[in-house]
């Protein structure tokens, strides 16, 4: 082997390694998006001061913080995992990113072990900080059904994320952007956030992710049952439909 | 023992010995860039294999790909990242990449390394792609029109850099719409034309299969050309250009016609085919193809 500057060596970096610095540029850039930042924190920030404080809505029951602090969580789950995620992938798609980066040693897989890592991250980052901010005001959580709690975050999490990547790859990112930025809108209107929903409105993932952690977390009760269901089902097909419509370029 | 690639797609054949430059010519749609992402795994194979490095490009993806140099033709970078983040990101995907800085200074990045991409101009943004590409110490780079929007000195550097990883043992498949780009860098040629190759040689017999095409000869003004079978147009007063299928004896026959005329011959130039001149004719000739 000749020893100039260009010689070949090729050999792929460990991959733990390659999974850091990707999940690091990930996050580098999400930080970067203002209107990202805004919408992962901004809007659930005002909606829980702002419904959580003051009468401008009507919730059920005496205590408000205890309703509107974990549909606040819930909403930002959606926002990082489904509204930010399907902007970012589908201008990441346009822009060839998603094919370079799948074409390079990181690989596909890598590349969307990388995104999930970092938007988990992101999403303990942004409940702990809001959390905390309820708790200031007065929010009184129970830890007792903490695990189950997690749980239907976690289905949360990938039923969005499904979505997000579904929207991304069959939609143009100008399309994604606002089909994303729609539901979210409507999601935040009909998903018992801010006030009541409808009973029905529990086959809508906000809604019943939002009701299971406030019987969890602001109740200590267990999860509804049907509240489980619909995360599931959300979980399943989303999770299925992006893996098979899934696209690159 | 044999280096390099070999790949088939639909036909198409094409072999990179280690350490030598194959240039893929042809006009927009003639199939490059299809060829190309058939190789680097982004399309499967309409009809029969694709071997990359003895791999499957799509089977074979995950471990064919660190062994890869890719430079997409246009975008395939975080827009919002800066320069040198993602010649970083890159580099740290490689167990033992180039020092990025290396490749920063050589190609002329430095005071764009903490630019976003989508500030950087086009030029700019393929010598980023290019530094991409080769970070990793590939054994074979895809270059997909690399000098594309670049100006004269960014070219001129990008040139010497392949030359470079030629002397070093890499093997450089580039596509280009540029002749003398491809007459100056490259060792073998391919032609294409409508996805199928129409030509393939070195530059040197490419241009020399096509002979010379053009005389141009000082002699007395005002003869006439009738009498000769080859195209005899006198372009200035004294200086006449002689076209045909000019070999060594078509040669002497005019020359002896100029002799026998009783014109005083000055000067007699020969001009050979450029590539871009084979390329032009091979191009235009889409019924007949084959090379003259």
């Amino acid at each position: 082997m000749s020893g100039g500057t260009f010689a070949p060596a090729p050999a792929r970096a460990p991959m733990r390694a390659i999974l850091r610095s990707q999940i690091r540029m990930e996050l580098v850039l999400t930080a970067r998006r203002g209107e990202a930042v805004v919408l992962a924190m901004g809007v659930p920030l005002l909606v829980l001061l702002g419904a959580g404080l003051t009468d401008v809505t009507t919730v059920p029951g005496d205590d408000r913080l205890a309703f509107v602090v974990p549909g606040v969580l819930a909403l930002t789950v959606m926002s990082t995992a489904f509204t930010g995620q399907a902007i970012t992938t589908g201008y990441e798609r346009s822009y060839g990113v998603l094919k370079r980066l799948g074409a390079s040693p990181l690989t596909r897989p890598g590349l969307l072990i990388s995104k999930t890592a970092a938007v988990l991250g992101l999403i303990v980052v942004q409940l702990l900080a809001l959390a905390a901010v309820g708790v200031a005001v007065g929010w009184r959580p129970e830890a007792g059904q903490l695990l189950p709690a997690i749980g239907v975050t976690v289905l949360a999490t990938a039923a969005y994320s499904g979505l997000a990547l579904l929207l991304a790859s069959v939609l143009k990112p100008e399309t994604t952007t606002g089909a994303a930025t729609l539901i979210y809108v409507l999601m935040l209107a009909a998903g018992g956030i801010m006030f009541t929903a409808p009973d029905i409105a529990v086959v809508l993932p906000l809604a019943a992710h939002a009701e299971a952690l406030r019987a969890t977390l602001s109740h200590g009760t267990s999860v509804p049952v049907e509240d489980w269901l619909s995360l599931g089902a959300w979980a399943v097909v989303c999770v299925s439909a992006a893996v098979k419509k899934m696209r690159w370029e | 023992m044999r280096y390099g690639a070999t790949t088939a797609v639909d036909g198409v054949s094409l072999t990179v010995p280690r350490g030598r430059v194959l240039a893929l010519l042809g006009h927009n749609g003639a199939g490059k860039t299809s060829l190309l992402q058939v190789c680097e795994g982004f399309r499967p194979a309409d009809g029969g294999e694709c071997r990359v490095l003895g791999l499957d490009p799509i089977r074979d993806h995950d471990e064919l790909m660190p062994r890869l140099g890719i430079m997409l033709q246009s975008g395939g970078v975080y827009p919002w990242a800066t320069a040198g983040e993602i010649l970083r990101l890159f580099a740290s995907f490689s167990a033992n990449p180039l020092n990025p800085d290396m490749l920063i200074d050589r190609l002329g990045l430095r005071k764009f390394e903490r630019t976003r991409f989508r500030r950087l101009s086009g030029g700019e943004q393929q010598r980023l792609s290019l530094a991409i590409a080769l970070v990793g110490r590939p054994e074979l780079v895809f270059l997909d029109e690399p000098t594309a929007g670049m100006d004269t000195e960014a070219r001129h550097t990008t040139w010497q850099l392949i030359n470079e990883l030629r002397t070093d043992g890499v093997s450089v498949l580039l596509t280009t719409h540029l002749l003398d780009e491809a007459e100056r860098l490259a060792d073998d040629v391919v032609i294409m034309r409508a996805g199928r190759v129409a030509a393939t040689g070195t530059p040197a017999e490419l241009t020399a299969a096509a002979g010379i095409d053009l005389l141009e000869v000082r002699a007395d003004s005002g003869l006439k050309s009738e009498s000769v079978n080859y195209k005899v147009v006198e372009t200035s007063p004294g200086e006449y250009s002689v076209t045909g299928a000019l070999d060594a004896a078509a040669i002497a026959e005019v020359l002896t016609w100029f002799a026998a005329s009783g014109a005083q011959v000055t000067a007699v130039n020969s001009r050979r085919r450029t590539l871009e001149d084979v390329y032009l004719a091979l191009i235009k000739d889409n019924k007949a193809g084959a090379v003259r």
